[in-house]
């Protein structure tokens, strides 16, 4: 955490003294015909920065007319709360990176936002919304079909062991669990081999409610899933989600689970070898590997064998590019020529397997197993063969919930409650939904 | 009257003379506050697009709000906490460099240090020193046979928080104490020596009395710091969790105007916040300022 804020800022200062360099070189050298400028507001810290800087310099560098900028402006929240404080000033870029949960607030946003789809058609770009992967493209397409943001970073909660812990256990290092049975007997041999615990899991809402409430193909909230209009209600304490807590609110008291944290904090708990079996986001790849000391196996996530339907498919996390109105006409010619750039299979291929993201179309997945990296990195093709098992249904789409950061919050908020052995499973859900519920009437009565 | 008084004629050059201050306290105070009280009685979308008089709407949804209540009761042992932690500490290490002869100027040094580390930092480094995967002092605590687990335990995640909030006004506090402790006649203490009064009864007649203004001034201080400078501590540890255990007045404040974007419930509590921090300062200083003798 610490290693990586200092990274961030030393990425900053690296950003400044670039810039400077830039303002010299402009000083020095005008070119002729100056390209039209177009800021990119981004979220990508440390090592994914410089892949996202590498695509904008190929950008720049394969055409004269435009030039992206990209400017790092912090976390997820901070660069939409920036662009957002921009706008209300009329200082906005034309492009922003947003993450999954801020896509409510900016559809809502119709004043301001210029849709994907919309700017393609009014640029005369050839743009084919089925060429990109339905489950990712469903998160962000209106109720008309309609893709609103150009999907950028992607990700999804898959499921990671320690087989060197497996082969210790007496466990098979090459067949990860595939159920939630199956995880707690191998958790036990993990426990009864010597690790203080069996699984945890990061992202709590997102990997144990969010994903595993599409994954059983059961509804999170009504109007599928929020898609079809504001006065949707959460539905997380039916059957499913309640017996998932429930279980692993018991399994917390030997540890057979043991709770990690919110966002990403559980992490240092599979990479120092407490927990053996871990279930995180699938961008979370390339941090487990610099840092565990153990061999690691990928799996799918578990699901329960007597839910009719599961395994159906899991959602994703990560972010979209959003396009902002209110900037001259020239910008969107070329943020529209940046997507037709960004969406060519030989970027996204270049783009998934840098980052452990998913590639956006089915011709980049095709292209990266042609160049045979699946084979070279076992695993890698785990969370797309996940995200595609099955077509997507109104459950399994995504969700589109406005305060969903604030609803976030009150479901770890109350999950933790169950696992502190607080209140039961049962109790923190229902409490979760009318916290949750209140959130989503606040949300509706102010985008109307 | 035998006091002399320097005025100034007319009305310019007073005016002159006051306008910079007025002018910052206009701009760095009585405006932002008055945008606050001017939000927190609208319903505003995020990108403004939208802007539209509720009234007192955003009140009586804020006080609906079970979990915001709790957070009041929250909030109040927070801030008792690290002021009571802070200033205790720091009158104890303050006591210690003044009777420390040789050596006092490095161990003061040393000691103001911490206040150098931004809120967020500090939270950091106590996260890490206790956290229950890698943390050093978690090792030591699960070896005394505790079971420390602030990321499920809410007394753990509190007493988490409270520590990493002190542990940074100690150093604040200390300079004070000490230079304190240092403006105390010696003459005095070794009167009351010679009357034979031991160190604690010299500590607790002569000594206390005799810095409580400080003592008076640190408290404010400290009440202060723990309900507004804090949310950097809990956002880099705990995030408010676990349940809503951490979850202080100001963190809420950051977190729903700054990541949810609830721009009018965000400016409702920064207003019942500030109405809180006034009454309890005048508080302060009507009532325990009594007792404070100069």
């Amino acid at each position: 955490m610490l290693i990586h804020r200092l990274l961030i800022h030393r990425l900053m200062i690296q950003c400044l003294a670039a810039g400077l360099i830039t303002i010299a070189g402009f000083a020095g050298t005008r070119p002729a015909h100056a390209a039209v400028e177009i800021q990119w507001w981004h979220a990508m810290g440390g090592e994914l920065g410089e892949k996202l800087e590498k695509l904008a310099t190929d950008f720049n560098a394969a055409q004269p007319d435009f030039k992206v900028v990209p400017v790092f402006k912090g976390s997820y929240p901070e660069a939409m709360t920036g662009a957002i404080a921009a706008f209300r000033a009329r200082q906005h870029p034309a492009l922003l990176q947003v993450f999954e949960v801020g896509t409510a607030t900016m559809m809502a946003a119709k004043g301001a936002v210029y849709p994907a789809y919309q700017l393609m058609k009014d640029q005369g770009e050839s743009f084919d919304p089925k060429s990109y992967l339905p489950a990712v493209t469903s998160y962000y397409t209106d109720s008309a079909g309609n893709m609103l943001s150009m999907p950028f970073n992607s990700s999804t909660p898959i499921l990671y062991y320690n087989k060197d812990a497996f082969r210790k256990a007496g466990l098979d290092p090459n067949a990860p669990p595939r159920t939630w049975p199956e995880v707690e007997a191998m958790a036990k041999k993990l426990q009864a081999a010597g690790l203080p615990c069996g699984i945890s899991t990061e992202w709590p809402s997102w990997v144990l409610v969010e994903n595993l409430s599409a994954y059983h193909n059961v509804p999170l909230a009504t109007k599928a899933n929020g898609f079809e209009g504001l006065n949707t209600e959460l539905k997380i304490d039916g059957p499913v989600v309640t017996r998932q807590i429930a279980t692993l609110a018991e399994w917390q008291k030997t540890k057979l689970y043991d709770y990690g944290g919110r966002t990403n904090k559980a992490v240092p708990k599979f990479i120092a070898g407490e927990c053996g079996i871990f279930i995180g986001s699938s961008a979370t790849r390339a941090a487990v590997l610099a840092n565990a000391k153990f061999e690691i196996g990928y799996g799918m996530q578990p699901y329960w064998p007597d839910v009719k339907g599961a395994p159906q498919n899991s959602i994703i996390g990560g972010a979209t590019l959003w396009v902002l109105k209110g900037r001259p006409d020239a910008e969107y010619k070329g943020v529209a020529k940046f997507f037709t750039f960004l969406s060519r299979p030989e970027t996204q291929a270049w783009w998934h397997q840098n980052t452990g993201y998913l590639p956006i179309t089915l011709a980049a997945y095709e292209l990266t197993r042609a160049q045979g990296y699946y084979d070279r990195n076992p695993g890698t093709d785990t969370p797309i063969r996940q995200m595609t098992l099955n077509p997507p249904t109104e459950n399994s789409k995504g969700l589109r919930l406005g305060s969903l950061v604030q609803i976030r919050d009150v479901i770890e908020e109350e999950l933790e409650q169950a696992f502190a052995g607080k209140k039961p499973a049962k109790t923190a859900l229902e409490s979760a939904v009318k916290r949750g519920n209140d959130l989503l009437r606040q949300f509706e009565r102010a985008n109307k | 009257m035998l006091t002399k008084r320097v005025t100034f004629g007319g009305l310019v050059l007073p005016t002159l003379l006051v306008m910079p201050q007025l002018a910052i306290t206009l701009v760095f105070f009585v405006w932002p506050a008055s945008q606050a009280i001017y939000q927190s009685v609208m319903q505003e979308d995020p990108f403004g697009l939208k802007r539209e008089f509720v009234g007192l709407a955003n009140f009586e949804r804020l006080f609906a709000n079970e979990a915001y209540l709790q957070s009041f009761g929250i909030t109040a042992a927070f801030s008792l906490g690290v002021a009571a932690l802070a200033l205790t500490l720091a009158l104890l290490f303050a006591a210690m460099a003044d009777w420390l002869v040789r050596g006092a100027r490095v161990y003061a040094t040393l000691l103001i240090w911490p206040y150098a580390v931004a809120p967020a930092i500090a939270g950091v480094l106590w996260w890490f020193l206790l956290h229950p995967t890698t943390g050093i002092y978690a090792y030591a605590l699960s070896r005394l046979g505790l079971d420390w687990n602030p990321l499920l335990n809410g007394t753990d995640a509190f007493v988490l928080v409270v520590v990493a909030a002190a542990w940074k006004q100690v150093s604040y506090n200390f300079v004070f104490f000490l230079a304190a402790l240092q403006s105390i006649p010696r003459s005095l203490i070794e009167a009351a020596a010679i009357d034979g009064a031991g160190p604690a009864r010299r500590f607790r007649t002569v000594i206390l009395p005799l810095i409580g203004p400080t003592t008076f001034f640190l408290l404010v201080v400290n009440m202060v710091y723990a309900f507004f400078d804090t949310f950097g501590i809990v956002h880099a540890t705990t995030g408010g969790g676990p349940g809503t255990a951490t979850t202080i007045l100001v963190y809420k404040v950051f977190k729903d105007g700054f990541e949810s974007l609830d721009l009018g419930g965000s400016a409702v509590q920064s207003v019942v916040l500030m109405a809180v921090v006034i009454a309890l300062t005048l508080a302060q200083f009507r009532f325990v300022e009594r007792k404070i003798h100069y």
